[in-house]
């Protein structure tokens, strides 16, 4: 399964900034419930989480090292 | 679609007014439709129209001589978008593009300074707006002169570094701000001069760090 972005449903106010500022098409409101398409085009640009004003949107990042 | 005096109240610089006054000042007001992609103004131009985003997000960003690109900050809707170069007749001090279909309400200088002539308590409230994006900048310059936050960041990178099974703590850029004591933004911006400095590899949700001694030395350095 893909990683996508994560989203508290509990947190979303529904406003959509996250589907409208999406270049990849990977978030999608659907019944009032904003819902991720996985897709190998989101590149983890972390946008939707820098709109998102609930702070209900998160892209978080697994930190490792090559050594 | 007509202006609608609801929303005019919402925006910051008109919420003190009576809706007999919105009504007056509302013809004052044109509407415009962005796409996606579209600049809405350019850095460097002379402007003569005020802009409020009423729908959509809009990106704010300089550009270098070298023509790289810095996010001033992402507007959302009921901001407005270029208030310096209206008040100080300069040209705009950054660019604006739309990063999703917007829709903008607009006016021209000179019916903004007639509102402000005929309704003073606009300009009371404009200056609150003013001195909160004043205060907001002052934050951001004792962050970027002061704090050193690259080293901060790294050491947050070394702290919290896993096995890479996918089993260790994950982490987003508004955590490490709020770790940092800095904005997102700052943070954004900390990982990518990290990146350009060959130090780490950002992935899609993988931080890779390739330099860890490097990453040492700067907190050493800079902490």
């Amino acid at each position: 399964m893909l990683q996508m972005p994560e989203i508290d449903q509990d947190k979303c106010n529904l406003c959509g900034l996250c589907v409208e500022v999406c270049r990849c098409s990977a978030i999608v409101l659907v019944n009032n419930v904003v819902m991720f398409v996985e897709t190998e085009e989101c590149h983890w640009c972390a946008l939707c989480e820098a709109v998102c004003p609930t702070g209900a949107l998160t892209c978080s990042f697994e930190i490792v090292s090559e050594d | 679609m007509a202006i609608d005096s609801n929303f005019l109240s919402s925006l910051s610089y008109f919420s003190g007014l009576t809706a007999a006054e919105l009504e007056v000042i509302k013809p004052s007001f044109f509407e415009k439709t962005v796409q996606r992609g579209e600049m809405i103004f350019l850095e460097g131009e002379l402007a003569d129209t005020l802009f409020f985003l009423v729908s959509g997000i809009v990106k704010l960003f300089k550009t270098s001589a070298q023509g790289k690109e810095q996010i001033i900050s992402l507007a959302r809707p009921r901001e407005v978008l270029n208030d310096i170069s209206i008040f100080d007749n300069g040209p705009n001090p950054m660019s604006a593009q739309a990063m999703s279909t917007v829709n903008l309400y607009c006016i021209k200088r000179d019916r903004l300074e007639s509102t402000l002539r005929m309704h003073p308590q606009v300009s009371t409230r404009i200056i609150q707006v003013l001195a909160a994006r004043t205060r907001q900048l002052i934050a951001l310059v004792e962050d970027l002169s002061f704090k050193h936050v690259i080293g901060r960041v790294a050491k947050i990178l070394l702290e919290h570094t896993s096995d890479g099974a996918g089993s260790g703590q994950r982490l987003t850029q508004q955590e490490m701000a709020a770790m940092a004591g800095t904005a997102r933004e700052v943070v954004a911006r900390s990982l990518k001069a990290m990146e350009e400095r060959g130090l780490i590899r950002l992935e899609r949700h993988r931080i890779v760090i390739t330099d860890k001694d490097a990453l040492q030395e700067m907190i050493n350095q800079e902490v």
